[in-house]
């Protein structure tokens, strides 16, 4: 089904951080950029659609007026705008964005950190783009507030819009429906360390639609589509909820350890998870408009022998490739569809 | 034995252990595992501290890389505690210090829920990232491949609080089961076992954390085959760390509440040796890669230090001192006591 390609080498390892590897075609220029978190600094790679090619970046955190920082980054993404993409780090000080190669840095936003280290980090984790009525860009942080940073279409003057107050857990991972279709009244979706899930509905003033409580497991990866929430936890499942009402569609036993990647196909409807059990799965989503139901069916399992997978992307729409990253791992794998 | 365990868990000592802070740099963690191994009247010379540094460090990323759920490195630091605590029972008031920071642990982190600890578990992973520094006892039990990476089974019972992978089960739009499927899991998973216990005493289940050695076997450490690694292990000693400054105080308190025992002229120390002949070990010496040594922070003391006259006392000790050899014969019976006793 799939195929194993040749590994692209990266400058450094992966660390273990959930969501730890970004990826963005650019179609035009039949090239593909990827990045990865190694501790403090982020290693960008763009390979050439014939594979032959590959010129290597990395990006330092940063913190306050010094240009490199010891502070971890937590998180690695690409925001993908109508007007433009921008690369977004958080790191335990703040959030930094980056024009798209990576080549400037256009705004810096710092966290409040307390005087003295208090029990809890203090960290941003979670990032994702929202379009609709304005371009904004959210992340996540530490102490479950999510920052709404409204993005104009050139230029840095990106301002912090709103803070949504709904969690009162670390946040995980934060995503944007990715359907192409616009009719679907869910925008975004974030997740905290409890497994809570809140569903907002993008603008001006960003609006809470719905919240989908936890079940007892912490989510650390999900993903939006169809109006269709998919959620990644550490107990090894895979949940799908109706975003708007919160029903259950299905519950995945999808893995034997915790969950660390989810990524879906938009055009297809496929899924891929990657877990700490060194597994990638790929399943189906469909829908069926008659009954309302959606089903999920699993298509494919790779195993990536002694690695605990930290990253997992498709490469493209269709979900024709994919790329895994594992911690401790020089190296992103990839495979193609056959 | 007794020396050791009193000094680690010294009041001040874990006092400062206790506070919320950042991961110690690999530096730190070296200089105050090398004041805890002169603690007592043992000494160790460079090579073989390195090697037994390579040992600890490993087994340890052995121990928090293969925890089922993030929990379980609770469960792998009660397994430690509960060792110790039988290597101290018969000395009563080193027995209640240890019993007291258990409490402490349990206070602090029993409660903790499962995403906090799996931050703490990433963040570990952070320390020992990029080592694979090969173990002979890991590679003779298959828990090490021959390029240093740690062996994942895809077999064995699941976590506790995690199904068997395998069930796919989808709902109507009312709640109600409307199929069932199931697919193939790739592995040959059985189901948890029972919760270990998070209490004082008790079964821990988990056997991370536990003594390695309780089956007699020669241990060695291999240093070839990981020259990809050391390149970025030297890269991360040599950037520079704005920190430093903090860290030195760090270590300066630490160091304020670990005494070194000074070997007197009627008491004659005694010297470990990890290697099996004196030979071998000055050959190690010298033959390790100099990105793979450890560098010391050596502290001086600032003008504020120097009037702590106690700490100042401790920094002078901090120099190596020339070690006393015991004779040869009995060099592989200390050295698995020692093994046993540190691991």
């Amino acid at each position: 089904m799939y195929r194993r390609e040749k590994s692209i080498q990266i400058k450094s390892s992966a660390s273990a951080l959930y969501n730890n590897l970004s990826v963005l075609p650019i179609a035009e220029k039949c090239l593909t950029y990827f990045t990865v978190v190694h501790c403090n600094v982020v290693n960008m790679v763009s390979a050439s659609g014939d594979g032959l090619n590959f010129s290597h970046r990395q990006l330092q955190s940063k913190e306050g007026s010094i240009a490199a920082s010891s502070s971890l980054i937590i998180q690695a993404s690409w925001c993908v705008l109508p007007s433009r993409v921008l690369l977004v780090l958080t790191s335990q000080k703040g959030i930094q964005m980056y024009e798209s190669d990576g080549s400037i840095m256009v705004y810096w936003h710092a966290l409040d950190i307390p005087e003295t280290p208090s029990a809890e980090a203090v960290f941003a984790r979670g990032i994702a783009a929202a379009t609709t009525l304005g371009h904004y860009i959210c992340v996540g942080t530490s102490s479950g507030s999510v920052l709404v940073f409204k993005i104009p279409d050139k230029g840095a003057n990106i301002v912090l819009s709103e803070v949504l107050e709904e969690h009162r857990d670390p946040i995980t991972d934060i995503t944007t429906e990715t359907s192409r279709s616009k009719e679907y009244i869910a925008d975004i979706v974030s997740a905290d360390d409890s497994g809570l899930l809140c569903i907002w509905k993008a603008g001006e003033d960003f609006k809470l639609l719905n919240k989908i409580p936890a079940y007892g497991c912490s989510c650390s990866s999900i993903k939006l589509w169809s109006g269709i929430v998919i959620a990644g936890y550490g107990s090894g499942q895979i949940r799908l909820y109706d975003a708007l009402s919160g029903v259950v569609h299905a519950e995945v036993n999808a893995h034997a350890r915790w969950i660390y990647a989810l990524d879906i196909a938009p055009d297809s409807g496929k899924l891929l998870s990657g877990a700490e059990d060194s597994l990638v799965r790929i399943w189906k989503l469909s829908k069926s408009p008659e009954s309302h139901s959606v089903e999920i069916e699993h298509q494919h399992t790779e195993c990536v022998t002694d690695v605990q997978i930290c990253g997992a992307k498709f490469c493209d729409p269709e979900g024709s490739a994919f790329a895994v990253t594992g911690y401790d791992l020089c190296e992103i794998i990839r495979y193609t569809l056959v | 034995m007794n020396d050791i365990i009193t000094t680690m868990f010294n009041k001040t000592f874990m006092e400062e252990l206790f506070k919320p802070q950042e991961l110690y740099s690999k530096k730190a963690l070296r200089t105050v595992f090398d004041r805890l191994a002169h603690a007592s009247i043992m000494r160790l010379n460079q090579a073989s501290m390195d090697k037994l540094y390579d040992l600890m460090t490993m087994a340890f990323k052995y121990q928090v890389l293969l925890c089922p759920r993030p929990k379980d490195i609770l469960l792998v630091s009660f397994n430690h505690m509960d060792a110790i605590k039988d290597f101290i029972r018969d000395s009563p008031s080193i027995f209640n210090q240890v019993d007291e920071i258990f409490r402490q642990l349990i206070e602090m982190y029993s409660n903790l829920p499962a995403g906090e600890f799996q931050l703490i578990r990433q963040t570990l992973l952070i320390f020992f990232q990029d080592m694979h520094i090969r173990v002979s006892i890991f590679l003779k039990d298959k828990v090490q491949n021959s390029n240093g990476r740690f062996v994942l089974p895809t077999s064995g019972p699941v976590p506790y609080g995690t199904q068997i992978p395998g069930l796919i089960r989808m709902f109507s739009y009312n709640g109600d089961e409307m199929k069932k499927c199931e697919f193939p899991n790739g592995g040959s998973y059985t189901s948890p076992l029972q919760e270990g216990s998070f209490d004082l005493y008790g079964d821990r289940i988990l056997k991370l954390g536990t003594n390695m050695y309780s089956v007699s076997r020669p241990v060695e450490t291999h240093m070839s085959g990981t020259s990809k690694s050391s390149a970025s292990h030297a890269k991360e000693n040599a950037a520079p760390n704005p920190l430093a400054k903090e860290e030195l105080n760090l270590l300066a308190r630490l160091m304020g509440g670990l005494e070194v025992k000074k070997t007197t002229g009627s008491e004659s120390g005694f010297r470990v040796n990890l290697f099996s002949t004196d030979e071998e070990e000055e050959e190690a010496a010298i033959l390790r890669p100099s990105e793979l040594s450890y560098q010391f922070i050596n502290i001086q003391a600032t003008q504020d230090q120097q009037s702590n006259e106690e700490l100042a006392r401790i920094m002078g000790e901090f120099k190596e001192e020339d070690p006393v050899s015991l004779s040869p014969c009995s060099k592989g019976d200390d050295l698995l006591a020692m093994m046993d006793g540190l691991l």
